[in-house]
């Protein structure tokens, strides 16, 4: 079954290059794709929880490399999360007046790279698929963006290439300080090597600042962030979708994953970084928020500032922050996803989605006016949404973290997270009045909501939000025992 | 009792929110039908709940769940105080849907108003049943976005909107020590249950009365944001941009007394805290005198009235403060039916006048619009404090716990008293007596029997609210302070309306323009301007300063840098010299693959 959800967009992204019809062929696979992630999420047998669905194929059996694929409750709220955006991105695609069929491939790799990652419990497929999904990102702002687009290109590619650099060295210092017997790529095992402590604690300090530190390039930890909102504004709708919703959730998860299991007491030598860095996260890149005269750069900003509270659940270290944090990566990928499709219908107005150039839209624009409001309040934590029951988890999960003797330091990056949360309404609402609110332009008379089948995607990624905001309790508790045998005991 | 009742009356609302939202949307007239019969059937559902005694068992279900770390439930309380505030939700909500069906009759976005005003009866009944800290936040935080929606209603109006996106984060300011104060508690008990949390305090106070203080002030923050207390107490006037039985349901009613509920719900952390009580008695008669200073000088009939409900709710936050929350809740009772009438009988007049709200464009209408014009009076008397309306009941009881307690205190909820006889007998003198002096004053005239009904109702209610309920209050709560009934206050009282309305009458009869010019209250005391200048000089100054630094520094220095370092300057330069992206990525790929094998094999 996770064959068949990495296989297919792979497989169509292939056919595609090869002349088969690009829209239709990708919107079947991803389709097919979310079809088959939901049937494995109801297949899945929670009351065992664990590793389930594993299938594995020797590579090289001297290093104990092998492709390895199964999925617990968090791979698999993660591979519903990519093959949501992933159908709402393919869906959303306006006309690709240029190569439109390598367009179409460039999404299908991302979606096969970012499922794979998801799915692959070895340490060396892991880390390939997450290439194999970036390339096509770059091709995708390179080739099809909009304003300084080469600019951005270069920097998303100089910054995630580092981050993947450091990233690489990090796993192979973790794969070395493993004692020589045991070696072995295979998470699973690893994760149970960790359970039974033979990681000596004094080893695991220098791994795991790698990690943090090439996964938090990835992931757009503060100082390493700029690349993301000149990407994001420089990127066609679907890329930029599919990265800030999908893509970069693969570092948050490497850390829930790998770092955090693997190397708890370099997580803990290290918290007081981490904390640090994730409140530049919050109100650094809050602030720099508000200063935003444009929606992309704004949407941008924000999703590298929600990164901040993930970090925060990460960093709490307990059951209830790490959960909270897993199921706001969901919430978030989805959220951002239907904001960056609404902008990109905008953007077929106002190109260049320069505030002043927007306003009143509410009036011609009743369903965007409506739907936008819905994913700007999710995206601020209000509750009825999936951001908000999660958001909370990673509060109350900070303010009593599992390192007591830090726990004042913890209780104070969640007030100054909470702060974030003023700051969030600040830049949201601001947006939403600048954009919708207000007296009817008179140069935007031309300005019209989509068309209904364009809705549709935006209405799944908003409706999915609402129904794991009323009731949290099937996904956190998908998510629950994964996380639960994550942490060390 | 039967357990469905309560979720009946907290999902009924919700459902017709949604079935509005999705499904009627174009259909204005069988969406106020919806709505006005969901809140009818809401009000008979409060009185089901009323009459049925008290549950034997916890109403709860799980929502997020973490035992035994963590436990937020959708839980129901059941007891004499949200009983009753089931009642004045209900109520008042039925009443004035009934009244909204003519005020918003040719409204264009007549489906959109009804169905938010029914997502608003669901948050605030949301926050009356809750049984924990955490239920009561999330319903917190949906009466935030019901009130941010019903004040823009009206949207393509600036003003509207501004008021919506200022009420709206001075409220999440607010949110923001509430959330802290609710962490705080939580870590010390454990537990964010109301009952469980009173039953384990002692975890809390052990602690030390630092904290106790600090838990009990952050989670008053809440209260200050949402009840509109000084500091915080900006965003209510503007609010009135919203139509008119937005304003007197969610900002005189209910939303307002929300957060002096919340405080009566959990005065057992409050009243655990001399210090925090303090605070919580100056801030609220703080507010009580500055609002009604600032009362004294606008000329807005619905800005006068909004001012009035902050210097009202000043009294009742002043009254948890002093350890009397029985004396707030009463207040918050009676408050409730006389500032919705006021604010009814304010939306009948402007309705009629075509939406002309300056008081000094109207006179004269005590003969033209006679049923507003009575109705409106009984309103003014129970709110000014006359004897044998309910209003002077319930601020009697609120002076006395001041006379006991803190002597300036009393002295400034006195002046309050004097002022508030002040500036509503100006209000009533202008507008309803005298000449007209506008073209539509002189033609206005009383609304149909859906728009006066409710004023009636209203009326009755604000004289009779005060009598028999004295004692009610009294008994929800247990172990407060006695205090032996101090003759002097009721007649102290009455000295303080007398003198108030008497000096007003002689100022304003007559009059066609205001005599006095007082800049200071007229402006209100500059809060709007400092705040715009604090926030433009902190908030958006740092902004500016991180989007700079972030551009210039970030971006500029480290990535140039980084791309003409020796980093850089070996295979990277070389490729992004060649500028072809394509070639490079494919080479980046490979040469990560490689790099893998590479380094294991090495080892």
């Amino acid at each position: 079954m996770l064959n068949l959800i990495i296989f297919i967009p792979l497989l169509a992204a292939f056919a595609v290059l090869l002349g088969a019809p690009a829209r239709k062929s990708a919107l079947a696979a991803a389709a097919a794709g979310l079809v088959i992630s939901l049937f494995a999420l109801f297949s899945y047998d929670a009351s065992k929880a664990g590793f389930q669905f594993a299938s594995s194929t020797p590579v090289v059996p001297e290093w104990d490399l092998k492709f390895l694929l199964a999925a617990d409750g968090l791979s698999l709220v993660m591979l519903l999360l990519t093959n949501l955006v992933t159908l709402a991105a393919v869906w959303i695609t306006p006309l690709v007046e240029k190569r439109e069929n390598i367009f179409y491939a460039c999404l299908l790799f991302i979606t096969a790279g970012a499922a794979g990652a998801f799915a692959s419990q070895d340490l060396f497929f892991f880390y390939a698929f997450h290439e194999l999904a970036l390339i096509p990102t770059f091709l995708l702002i390179g080739l099809w963006g909009s304003g300084q687009r080469h600019a951005a290109a270069w920097k998303i590619t100089i910054y995630l290439a580092l981050g993947s650099f450091i990233l690489l060295i990090g796993l192979v210092d973790l794969y070395n300080a493993l004692p020589a017997g045991v070696r072995t790529f295979d998470m699973i095992k690893l994760q149970q090597l960790a359970s039974a402590h033979v990681i000596p604690e004094a080893s695991q300090t220098r791994p795991y600042l790698l990690l943090l530190v090439g996964f938090g390039i990835l992931i757009s930890l503060f100082p390493f962030h700029s690349w993301a909102p000149t990407a994001y504004a420089s990127a066609p709708t679907p890329a930029a979708m599919l990265h800030a919703g999908v893509l970069k959730k693969f570092g948050l998860y490497g850390l829930i994953r790998l770092a955090v299991p693997l190397l708890p007491a370099g997580a803990q030598h290290w918290s007081w970084l981490l904390l640090t860095l994730l409140v530049g996260n919050v109100i650094y890149v809050g602030l720099a928020t508000i200063a935003q005269k444009k929606l992309d750069m704004t949407l941008g900003y924000s999703s590298v500032m929600h990164m901040g509270y993930i970090f925060l659940g990460i960093a709490a270290f307990n059951l209830v922050g790490v959960t909270g944090a897993a199921v706001l990566m969901f919430a978030h990928g989805l959220s951002i996803a239907a904001l960056f499709a609404m902008a990109g219908h905008l953007r077929k107005f106002s190109p260049s989605l320069a505030y002043e150039t927007m306003g009143g839209l509410g009036k011609p624009m009743p369903f965007l006016g409506a739907a936008f409001g819905m994913a700007a309040f999710a995206s601020i934590g209000l509750p009825g949404f999936a951001n908000f029951s999660s958001e909370i988890l990673v509060f109350f999960g900070a303010f009593k973290p599992a390192f007591t003797p830090e726990a004042g330091s913890y209780q104070l990056a969640t007030a100054f997270a909470l702060w974030g949360v003023v700051i969030s309404a600040v830049y949201m609402l601001r947006a939403y009045r600048a954009i919708f609110l207000g007296g009817v332009r008179k140069d935007s008379t031309d300005w019209v909501d989509p068309i209904f089948s364009l809705r549709l995607p935006v209405i799944l990624l908003l409706a999915t939000l609402m129904i794991t905001g009323f009731f949290p309790g099937g996904i956190v508790n998908l998510v629950k025992p994964s996380i639960e045998a994550l942490l060390p005991k | 009792m039967d357990p469905h009742l309560p979720w009946f009356i907290l999902l009924n609302p919700l459902v017709t929110a949604a079935l509005i939202h999705f499904l009627l949307r174009r259909s204005p007239g069988w969406s106020a039908v919806l709505s006005t019969a969901s809140a009818c059937v809401g009000l008979l559902t409060a009185f089901g709940i009323w009459f049925s005694g008290f549950p034997t068992q916890p109403i709860e279900v799980p929502w997020l769940d973490f035992s035994p770390s963590f436990r937020l439930p959708i839980g129901i309380t059941i007891d004499a105080l949200s009983k009753v505030m089931l009642l004045v939700v209900t109520g008042i909500g039925a009443l004035i849907h009934i009244y909204s069906t003519v005020y918003m009759a040719r409204d264009e976005a007549k489906s959109r108003f009804f169905g938010n005003l029914s997502l608003f009866m669901f948050s605030m009944l949301g926050i009356v049943l809750a049984n924990n800290f955490g239920m009561m936040f999330i319903f917190w935080e949906l009466v935030g976005v019901s009130s941010y929606l019903l004040i823009g209603h009206w949207f393509t109006r600036d003003s509207a909107a501004a008021a919506a996106n200022k009420a709206f984060i001075t409220n999440r300011i607010g949110d923001f020590g509430f959330m802290l104060g609710i962490l705080i508690v939580w870590n010390a008990t454990g537990s964010l249950i109301f009952s469980e949390i009173a039953a384990n305090l002692g975890a809390l106070t052990g602690l030390g009365t630092g904290w106790v203080t600090a838990a009990a002030l952050l989670v008053f923050c809440g209260a200050v944001g949402k009840s509109a207390q000084m500091p915080l107490h900006v965003w209510l006037p503007d609010a009135m941009e919203g139509p008119t039985p937005v304003s007197a349901l969610i900002h005189a009613a209910t939303m307002v007394a929300a957060g002096v509920y919340m405080l009566a719900r959990v005065y057992f952390l409050i009243g655990a805290s001399l210090d925090a009580q303090l605070v919580i008695q100056w801030i609220g008669v703080i507010t009580a005198v500055f609002a009604a200073l600032m009362a004294t000088q606008q000329d807005d009939i619905k800005r006068i009235l909004a001012y009035s409900t902050l210097s009202q709710l000043g009294y009742m936050v002043c009254a948890v403060g002093l350890a009397a929350p029985n004396a707030a809740m009463f207040h918050l009772f009676t408050h409730a039916f006389f500032k919705a009438l006021l604010f009814l009988g304010a939306g009948a007049i402007i309705h009629h006048l075509h939406h002309e709200q300056n008081i000094w464009k109207m006179g004269g209408l005590s003969g033209r619009m006679k049923v507003t014009f009575w109705t409106f009076l009984a309103g003014y008397l129970a709110l000014i404090g006359c004897p044998f309306f309910s209003g002077f009941y319930s601020k009697d009881l609120i002076l006395m716990a001041a006379w006991h307690q803190n002597g300036l205190v009393f002295v400034l909820a006195l002046f309050t008293a004097f002022l508030t006889a002040f500036y509503m007998t100006r209000l009533v003198v202008v507008v309803f007596l005298g000449q007209a002096r506008s073209n539509e004053a002189s033609h206005g005239h009383d609304g149909p029997g859906a728009m006066s009904l409710p004023l009636v109702i209203l009326a009755a209610l604000s004289v009779v609210a005060g009598y028999g309920t004295e004692s009610y209050f009294e008994h929800a709560f247990q172990g407060l302070p006695a205090h032996e009934h101090a003759g002097v206050v009721p007649w102290l009282a009455i000295g303080a309306f007398l003198l108030g309305s008497a000096l007003s009458f002689v100022i304003y009869q007559g009059r066609a323009k205001d005599p006095i010019v007082i800049r200071l209250f007229k402006n209100k005391f500059y809060f709007d301007e400092l705040y715009a200048a604090l926030i433009a000089g902190t908030h958006d100054l740092l902004a500016q300063i991180s989007s700079w630094f972030d551009k210039w520094v970030l971006d500029g220095i480290i990535v140039r840098g980084l791309s003409g370092s020796a980093w850089g300057a070996g295979f990277m330069l070389r490729f992004l010299q060649v500028g072809n992206l394509q070639a490079y990525s494919f080479l980046f790929g490979i040469g990560a693959v490689a790099l893998i094998y590479f380094v294991v094999l090495v080892k």
